[in-house]
């Protein structure tokens, strides 16, 4: 695969350049807790195997001073139907020190999975994590105040599964539209 | 059940049950005294919830909740086309539509495989920078009216109407346009398009140094807004602020220099940024001051546009849209610069069918609106208005 | 003085006009004022705040109804006398319904001591200007009642706020009123006019003839606005942070008696202001040569209507400032009282003090 990469090295963007770089320090200290890198030119990321690394790999990415990736732009949760997983996506970015971007995955068990939160580290994924919670239901070890944020806090079911059936009543009402 | 902390006063306890989940439990000192500001409020800038613990005056926390304008954007998005997607996108961010459009069609024009007419960007910046002006001015006067300046808003407003004009001109909407679309435009801009835009132009010039005499210079609203608020550079970066927010606080990121986007890089302009002469950096009058400035460079920026934009006759600003929108298989975070920070999209594409499979809008006010309940700490009640006032958000977009 | 008229000439002869025993005059005497609050409030008070505000925001104002909107006013208030007459249920009655009405009264009974004309006043007390001041401050226990009983945690908020501003800005209106005082030497309302009517016009005002007068004109005018709760100082009725302060849960014909409570103690302040400062009924114009302007110009008549220009002038000061500053924060309004008017009243009373033993 590294070989594959290499061919493919010059015909890689400098946007994924940078990614990779900033993935080979990751990955230098990290070992098998990550995943290969995925450099495709749109979104270049790679995905945290080991989940209960995923904090310490959040502060090593924050903190080390060649990458200083202080910016979580966004934390979004994603359905993997087929692989019976929900995962979440997080881009980051570097304000004022470097130009590098990446994204990183990390995936949890559907039913009962719980992914490390990240809210201590970067205060974005607060409410991001407690809208990946709120729609997809995977709870988040950790997090300061784990509730639902846009649905009625008793709501039943987690809106954005791809498995989700709207409930018949809530409070009287008929929800089917 | 297990305890896992306390907060806020001993007032609060975070406990985890016993199926796992985590949950708060509050009890109210009877020294403080729970206020609910909104969802009906007149200066909570539409349907925002904010419920104070205030001792006297004196705010103890003030946290935001949310959800009352929710209307499952992101579980619609699944459902419909790519391009059907785009009239939604205008409803997040009511106020800015065309800017929220212009993000979501270039982040879905990142999977494909065309190129944008030049005339075409041309306008797409044009109406966009037109539409900046336009949610600028309303966060303005808004602002004044929160503090008890009943009559810059009315300026304000009095001049958006042109603007409002001109897009119901070009786009036949007034506020929420569906002018842009994935590959294009729907309709190329009339003949005296440019005629109207640069009499704008030269009208609304005076006009914003009036602004600033009016409401920005006054001595009360100063005094109103300096040192209220203050966000450090390192705090905001940290909570994902982005837009005027992150250069009120002293930082110099904009999305049109550092991640450009359409014919932006060809175009000169500044960014403004306080230097804490005027206003203490971070505060809630350096954030005002941005947006005031800012609609400076837009006028700039219009008029470089309208200089360069090249003249194509029988232009017909649909021809490079494919008939079928499917992008091929990957996925991307695509994101613009609008008017209240950072808007992106991320889109999950499976290569063979013309809906997404995920279409998540990250909003800029949702994670500027995060970082209230530590903003809010120890101010008085008036201030808090101010600093939701200075955050500028739009209900729309924080619940999509 | 030449043009020194025959004093409550009107008011002594309708207070002893009586029908049958019952005092018919005493009853139309208390009425006059009465009946120009509520004219004056509907025509000039709440129209020529819609139509000036109206111009300074670069739009029209009210102009369907009557010609240029000269109707609106009435239109509204007929409206407001039909609307239900609504009290929330966990309102305490008896505090809700009498807090209008306590401070409709307080804001009223000043009236009684603003001489009209040189004719005319209610009641010529020999310490007019105490009364005067000393009634509006009836308005805080009103609005107190109204705040308490909505039973509103903003209503109360807002109360609370206004009784702070009232009863501190008191202190450096009446420091600068009593500077007014010292210059006439009396409290009476009426001396105050007498001694400032002459040949010369307004040069016998005291604001043009005393140099230190500017000081506590400046000090009691901020002041008055706010003790009507007027911007910049309308943080009681803060529409953007309290909803709508201590009147939220006031509709129909409650709330109309807080406006004009509200406009009748803006006339109030501001005939005080023109009364100590500016004349009251005394004409500006001054005796030119051959041309006795001021004789021509003085008289019970035209003492009324001076006074009531001068009053309508300040109102539209007051509305000017309203439409164009942002309001005050409640620190920095009582920091602006305490810390700046009061110690500035006080140099300005032994100002005047020194200008008028030695002068």
């Amino acid at each position: 695969m590294d070989k594959v990469m290499e061919e493919a090295g010059n015909l890689m963007s400098p946007m994924v350049q940078e990614s990779k770089a900033a993935y080979d320090i990751i990955r230098e200290r990290f070992g098998e807790a990550v995943s290969e890198f995925d450099a495709n030119p749109t979104m270049p990321f790679f995905e945290v195997i080991d989940t209960a690394k995923w904090v310490d790999i959040a502060l090593f990415m924050r903190d080390n001073s060649r990458l200083k990736f202080n910016c979580m732009a966004c934390l979004s949760g994603v359905d993997y139907l087929e692989e019976g997983k929900l995962g979440i996506v997080c881009n980051f970015e570097s304000i004022g020190n470097f130009t590098h971007r990446i994204a990183v995955k990390v995936k949890c068990q559907r039913e009962g999975g719980s992914i490390p939160s990240v809210s201590c580290v970067w205060h974005t994924a607060n409410w991001h994590e407690r809208e990946a919670y709120d729609m997809y239901g995977m709870v988040f070890d950790g997090h300061p105040d784990l509730r639902r944020i846009l649905c009625p806090e008793d709501w039943t079911g987690f809106p954005l599964r791809k498995d989700y059936q709207v409930q018949e009543t809530y409070h009287g009402i008929k929800v089917p539209y | 059940m297990q305890e896992l902390g306390k907060a806020e006063l001993n007032t609060t306890r975070i406990i985890r049950q016993d199926d796992n989940r985590v949950v708060i439990e509050k009890d109210l000192d009877t020294e403080y005294m729970v206020l609910s500001m909104g969802p009906q409020h007149p200066s909570t800038h539409g349907v925002l919830r904010l419920e104070c613990i205030t001792d006297g005056e004196v705010v103890v926390e003030a946290e935001p909740y949310l959800g009352y304008l929710h209307r499952c954007f992101e579980k619609y998005c699944e459902k419909i086309d790519y391009p059907a997607i785009v009239p939604y996108t205008d409803r997040m961010d009511y106020l800015a539509g065309i800017n929220t459009e212009l993000a979501y069609c270039i982040t879905v024009e990142k999977l494909l495989d065309i190129e944008i007419p030049r005339r075409v960007e041309f306008i797409r910046v044009i109406t966009a920078e037109l539409n900046r002006i336009a949610s600028h001015l309303v966060a303005i006067g808004t602002y004044g009216i929160d503090l008890g300046a009943f009559t810059p808003f009315l300026f304000c407003f009095r001049d958006r109407e042109i603007i409002l004009s001109l897009l119901e001109w070009v786009s036949g909407a007034r506020m929420l346009y569906h002018y842009v679309w994935i590959g294009g435009l729907s309709y190329d801009v009339p003949a005296d398009f440019k005629k109207r835009v640069s009499e704008f132009v030269n009208y609304f010039k005076p006009k914003v140094v009036e602004l600033q005499k009016l409401l920005t210079e006054n001595e009360i609203f100063v005094k109103r807004t300096k040192g209220i608020g203050i966000m450090p550079a390192e705090v905001a970066i940290n909570y994902g602020w982005s837009g005027p927010m992150l250069r009120g606080s002293g930082v110099k990121w904009d999305l049109r220099r550092n991640d450009p986007y359409s014919i932006y890089p060809e175009l000169e302009f500044d960014i403004p940024v306080p230097d804490g002469k005027f206003s203490d950096v971070g505060d809630s009058l350096s954030r005002h001051l941005v947006r005031a400035l800012e609609m400076d460079e837009s006028l700039k920026i219009i008029e470089q546009c309208l200089d360069k934009m090249p003249e194509v006759s029988g232009f017909d600003p649909r021809a490079v849209i494919p008939k079928r929108i499917r992008p091929k298989a990957g996925e991307v975070y695509g994101r613009a610069e609008n008017p209240r920070g950072e808007v992106g999209f991320y889109i999950v594409s499976d290569g063979k069918s013309t809906k997404p499979l995920r279409c998540k809008a990250r909003s800029s006010c949702f994670v500027n609106l995060s970082a209230m309940k530590d903003l809010s700490k120890g101010q008085l009640i008036p201030d808090l208005v101010a600093i939701i006032g200075s955050i500028d958000i739009v209900l729309g977009e924080v619940d999509r | 003085m030449s043009s020194s008229p025959s004093l409550n000439t009107w008011s002594d002869a309708l207070s002893g006009f009586t029908l049958g025993g019952f005092p018919l005059g005493l009853v139309i005497v208390a009425a006059i004022p009465l009946v120009f609050i509520a004219l004056y409030a509907l025509t000039y008070g709440v129209y020529g705040e819609r139509k000036i505000s109206a111009f300074m925001q670069d739009r029209l104002g009210p102009m369907e109804v009557g010609p240029w909107g000269i109707l609106q006013t009435l239109a509204d208030i007929l409206k407001l006398l039909q609307k239900e007459d609504i009290v929330p249920t966990v309102a305490d009655k008896f505090l809700f319904v009498i807090g209008p009405l306590i401070m409709f009264v307080g804001s009223f009974l000043a009236f009684a001591v603003l001489p009209f004309s040189p004719a005319f006043i209610g009641a010529d007390l020999n310490v007019g200007l105490f009364y005067a001041v000393g009634i509006v401050s009836l308005e805080v226990v009103g609005i107190l009642a109204s705040g308490w009983g909505s039973n509103n945690k903003w209503a109360l908020y807002g109360a609370i706020r206004s009784v702070a501003q009232i009863v501190s800005y008191e202190i450096p209106a009446s420091i600068a009123l009593l500077c007014g005082a010292m210059m006439a030497g009396s409290l009476s309302m009426q001396h105050f006019n007498v001694v400032q009517s002459g040949p010369y016009g307004f040069l016998h005002f005291f604001l043009f003839k005393n140099p230190i007068a500017w000081l506590p004109f400046i000090i009691y005018f901020i002041s008055s606005l706010a003790e009507t709760n007027r911007a910049p100082f309308d943080i009681p009725e803060a529409e953007s942070e309290l909803v709508a302060g201590f009147f939220t849960e006031y509709s129909g014909m409650k709330f109309a008696m807080f406006f004009l409570a509200e406009y009748g103690s803006m006339f109030m302040v501001s005939a005080v202001l023109s009364i100590v400062f500016l004349g009251g009924w005394a004409s500006p114009l001054p005796n030119i040569g051959g041309l006795a302007l001021n004789d021509m110009t003085n008289g019970p008549v035209w003492g009324a209507f001076w006074i009531i220009t001068k009053g309508f002038f300040f109102i539209f000061v007051q509305m000017w400032l309203r439409w164009t500053l942002p309001r005050l924060r409640v620190d920095q309004l009582m920091y602006l009282c305490w810390k700046v008017l009061t110690p500035f009243a006080f140099i300005a009373f032994v100002l005047t003090a020194i200008w008028e033993i030695y002068m």
